[in-house]
């Protein structure tokens, strides 16, 4: 079997899995949905993902260790992660394939030329990476002035260079000095102008590029939902996800831009595969020339995958191990082994150092300046809903990698990739919408918060959520609360009866309660011409049969000091009759005025219970905009989002007494 | 022959040193990797928490309440009287103090609205302070309105400067999260505490007014410009919060100031047709007994302010001024 074969059943050996745990990141009971399967394993093998949370948070999260294995094997082996493991690089070679077939071979080798521009993955990563390591940089530039002896030996090295530099030194190295006193002055600068703890952040944003995650959005919230229409195949209700089309486009672009050049998004874009070919500097075993006895026929550059020349001086850091050109070859000069190409190599990947410069302090800039905004101080989004066990938001965006896995998992698709309502850094981060999907947030699940590979969104028990056990004293995990809208609310604005808002509240007890209220109907006062105990007729015949007979209606005598209200249980255009367990003790006299109102129980939401689950926003009858809505207001995962002075009760450390109220009287 | 021998032990350098920096690649991620291994993950808080800290306690204990209530329409004679009354600034004040006074700056309107501490009162404290041999006098608050233009248009950041005090506006990194002992609100809250640091004289100064969520702004009530954060959510129980305000805060000395109260349409004003003239000027080393007599300016009693009860009950002074024999003058 040749080696191209072992390479092309490994490719599709990972990408069926790829898929397969993709399709299994689901609730139910069927055998193939979730049972433990490592639906992250694509996420944790990856490299990108780990060195992300890691730069950003200072830990590498559980299941992330997985991404060591691709490391070691990185190292010692180069790209061979895209080339035999990579679902999104095996989608890309099928798609080049079918692009390339009718192609000669010399137009394929022509194709497959190294250009300039795939030196652009670089600072795309570079560009991610510094966006991450912000605060961490900050840090560093920052600790100088708390750590003296940091600060003293600056101080010293300044003196010297700058007494070296009077002492009459050449002309470079004087340069060189200068450039150091420069860099020295910067730094101080830096420190000493910006609070750095509050602008400068981290803010991981890897997962906008990254193939994995960017594979996982794209299968997840655009291929899979595409089947739900195909009855009972992966869903029972078709699947929705809001901004699909701008996940699904860019999905598109990258796998159609491989029928202009093959392996498009691995060459030019793929911020992991700049990350291999970084690692894969040293790499022990390499692609190269035997011996250095090349006729040119450039056979093997026709099907190339990373374009890496190795006709020439292969560029190392480009190689993605197609190993094509070792059968290619048809003289047998290629091979895979410890020494360098007989025509030499270019390890390094193409990248200068003052791009490299620019492009780290453009990637720590640039989340300081989206977060002028102002999104995590005060002008905090309140249509931001995070799931269950979402963190504050700031170690949120230092972790979540927009994977998508909490929204194909969530039973009830509320999870819905956010748009700009959390600014651009927030971007296909998790964001509930009770509009879309099938019920709100389920009491009993916490589905997304183990799926969560990066614990972004952190790891609870149903204890937890629901404030039960060991967590009664701090209460459940509050997503927002509910806020009743009384301008197109049924029974506040309309007169009509509902409360379905207040029956499908979960919590026990309920955080909705009912006020009740008799309202006379509009053109409910009628003048009686005739009646007995339980009947009236009335003198103008207008009435709707059996409009008032539904339970809900009621009959007043206007001009009687007696409020009672007797229900209607009955009623033609002119006659009502009423409840014969309150007959009128003395009929009422021929022109008497009788008022019909509606008893109307108009929901209330008792913050102190409302977890903002959405389950009432989800059924509320007004369907298009719900009358009832959930906003962030009080959630739990922000202590300066409370609506609430109970709701902080818990929070902080405790007293010596540790019993609210008011305290004994200490001083005396 | 000899140039292919060279040329195999460059490439054999070269692959030692290659393997070399691969080993050593791995080792540093594996080492990384081991050394912020993190299996549980992020806990129910994980954002960095700021030091709490604690106001320490600014009083005089050694000297005993005092108290003085002084009738006249010129404030800093009427202070001056008071001040005397009780045994002087100097009894204090001592030489090398670092004297914080927090004055209500609250709203950027001018000083005849009455809405805010007096410039010409807070100029003669300080004056007086500096006088008594402070090292330093700081002026501070955490307005409700724009801090910068509070302290103008009150015109106390101009008269405190050119009587010789500093003044400090509320910057972010002013405030700490601290915790009232004992307290079950002001927990893990933001409070201005920079301007604090290295001071150990606190002074209170606050007109009386009429407020009406707590029914009256005076000394108590002036320290809720202490606290950071989104404090607006205390006014779901205004008594209580300003009782563990009382509580948080220990001061040297209070002077409320009486000679003009806000009766109507507080704590903004607004208006000439909301001051009533009750020119008296109260200074007292008890805040609980000073509210309690400014309340009286307002035509109320303690029981109308639940706060002033609440923190009696706590400890922190007594409602019954009276027994405090406060020193009576007329000036002018």
């Amino acid at each position: 079997m040749s080696i191209i074969t072992v390479r092309r059943i490994s490719q599709a050996f990972f990408l069926l899995l790829f898929f397969w745990f993709c399709i299994v990141s689901s609730f139910g009971s069927e055998w193939w949905q979730l049972r433990g399967w490592p639906v992250n394993w694509f996420l944790q093998l990856d490299p990108l993902v780990a060195l992300g949370t890691l730069l950003a948070t200072g830990t590498l999260y559980a299941g992330l260790l997985w991404a060591l294995a691709t490391v070691v094997l990185t190292v010692l082996l180069g790209r061979f992660f895209c080339g035999w493991v990579c679902p999104f690089g095996t989608m890309h070679q099928l798609v080049g394939y079918l692009g390339k077939r009718s192609k000669s071979v010399p137009d394929r080798a022509t194709a497959n030329q190294y250009h300039r521009g795939q030196a652009v993955k670089y600072y795309l990563l570079v560009f991610l990476l510094s966006a991450a390591a912000g605060a961490l940089i900050a840090r560093a530039v920052r600790s100088a002035f708390d750590i003296s002896v940091i600060l003293w030996l600056l101080a010293i090295a300044t003196v010297v260079i700058i007494t070296l530099n009077f002492i009459g030194v050449s002309g470079r190295k004087r340069k060189t000095a200068g450039l150091l006193i420069l860099l020295l002055g910067l730094w101080i600068l830096l420190a000493l102008v910006f609070s750095m703890d509050r602008m400068i952040g981290a803010s991981l944003q890897t997962g906008l590029l990254d193939p994995i995650p960017l594979l996982h959005r794209s299968v997840n919230l655009v291929l899979l939902p595409l089947t739900d229409a195909t009855p009972q195949l992966l869903s029972t209700t078709q699947r929705y996800y809001e901004g699909a089309w701008l996940i699904g486009l860019i999905f598109l672009t990258a796998i159609l831009l491989n029928l202009k050049s093959p392996r498009f998004y691995c060459r030019y874009v793929c911020p992991l595969g700049a990350l291999f070919g970084v690692m894969g500097s040293f790499a022990v075993w390499r692609i190269g020339k035997t011996r250095d006895e090349c006729t040119q026929c450039k056979l093997c550059e026709a099907n190339c995958e990373g374009a890496c020349e190795p006709t020439d001086q292969i560029r190392t850091a480009e190689c993605v191990l197609c190993v094509n050109c070792l059968d290619d070859c048809k003289h047998g000069l290629m091979g895979f082994r410890t020494m360098p190409s007989a025509t030499g190599e270019i390890a390094s990947p193409d990248l200068s150092r003052r791009g490299f410069v620019v492009t780290l302090a453009t990637g720590v800039a640039a989340i300081p300046i989206i977060r002028l905004g102002g999104y995590l101080q005060q002008n905090w989004n309140a249509d931001l809903i995070r799931p269950p066990g979402a963190l504050s938001e700031p170690d949120f965006l230092s972790r979540c990698i927009k994977c998508g896995q909490c929204m194909r998992i969530c039973p009830t698709n509320i999870i819905q990739p956010a748009d700009l309502q959390g600014g651009l850094e927030a971007v296909w981060t998790p964001t509930l919408n009770f509009r879309i999907g099938t019920s709100g947030c389920q009491l009993n699940c916490i589905a997304c918060s183990h799926v969560c590979p990066t614990a972004a969104i952190r790891p609870i028990s149903l204890d937890e959520k629901l404030g039960r056990a060991a967590f009664a004293e701090l209460g459940p995990i509050r997503l927002g609360t509910a806020f009743v809208d009384r301008g197109r609310c049924l029974p506040w604005a309309m007169d009509k009866p509902c409360i379905v808002c207040q029956e499908n509240c979960p919590v026990s007890p309920k955080a909705i309660f009912v006020e009740e209220h008799f309202n006379t109907v509009r053109e409910g006062v009628l003048q009686v011409s005739q009646a007995n105990a339980t009947t009236l007729e009335i003198a103008d015949p207008k009435l709707l049969p059996g409009g008032y007979s539904s339970g809900d209606y009621f009959i007043r005598v206007a001009l009687e000091n007696e409020s009672r209200r007797r229900l209607i249980v009955e009623n033609t255009d002119r006659l009502f009759k009423i409840d014969p367990r309150r007959p009128f003790q003395k009929p009422l006299p021929t022109g008497a005025v009788i008022e019909i109102q509606v008893r109307l129980q108009r929901p209330q939401v008792d913050p102190a219970r409302c977890i903002g689950c959405g389950i009432c926003e989800h059924e509320c009858p007004v369907s298009g905009r719900r009358a009832i809505r959930i906003t962030a207001e009080n959630e739990s995962r922000n202590r300066r989002h409370s609506l609430l002075l109970e709701s902080r009760r818990h929070e902080g450390p405790k007293g010596p007494s540790g019993s609210p109220g008011i305290p004994n009287s200490g001083k005396g | 022959m000899k140039h292919q021998t060279e040329n195999a032990s460059i490439s054999r350098r070269d692959f030692v040193c290659r393997s070399a920096k691969a080993g050593l690649m791995i080792a540093a991620a594996g080492s990384l990797s081991y050394w912020l291994y993190d299996g549980k993950g992020p806990g129910r808080s994980s954002q960095a928490t700021q030091a709490s800290v604690v106001l320490p306690d600014f009083s005089i204990s050694e000297l005993g309440p005092r108290m003085s209530i002084i009738s006249g329409d010129d404030r800093a004679r009427t202070v001056q009287v008071g001040l005397k009354a009780i045994g002087g600034m100097e009894s204090f004040i001592r030489r090398g103090d670092k004297v914080l006074i927090k004055v209500n700056a609250a709203f950027a309107s001018p000083p005849i609205i009455s809405a805010t501490t007096n410039p010409q009162l807070v100029a003669e404290v300080v004056r007086l302070c500096l006088k008594a041999g402070a090292s330093s006098v700081i002026v501070t608050d955490n307005p409700i309105n724009n801090p910068e233009s509070c302290f103008v248009l009150t015109g106390i950041g101009e008269a405190a400067r050119s009587a010789g005090a500093r003044v400090l506006l509320p910057v972010d990194s002013f405030f700490q999260p601290t915790t009232v002992e004992g307290a079950s609100l002001i927990r893990q809250w933001p409070l201005l505490y920079g301007p604090f640091e290295g001071v150990n004289k606190v002074i209170g100064m606050a007109p009386v007014k009429n407020h009406h969520r707590s029914g009256a702004s005076m000394i108590m009530k002036n320290w809720y410009g202490l606290l950071g954060g989104r404090r607006n959510i205390f006014h779901q129980n205004i008594h209580d919060c300003i009782m563990e305000l009382a509580m948080m805060v220990k001061p040297t000395l209070v002077i409320l100031d009486g000679t003009t109260a806000m009766m109507t349409n507080g704590p903004t004003g607004g208006s000439l047709a909301d001051l009533k003239p009750t020119s008296t000027m109260i200074v007292s080393t008890d805040q609980v007994a000073a509210d309690a007599f400014g309340a009286t300016l307002l035509g109320k009693t303690v029981q109308d302010l639940p706060y002033i009860l609440k923190a009696q009950a706590a400890g922190v002074g007594t409602a019954d001024y009276e027994s405090l024999k406060p020193v009576r003058e007329r000036v002018g």
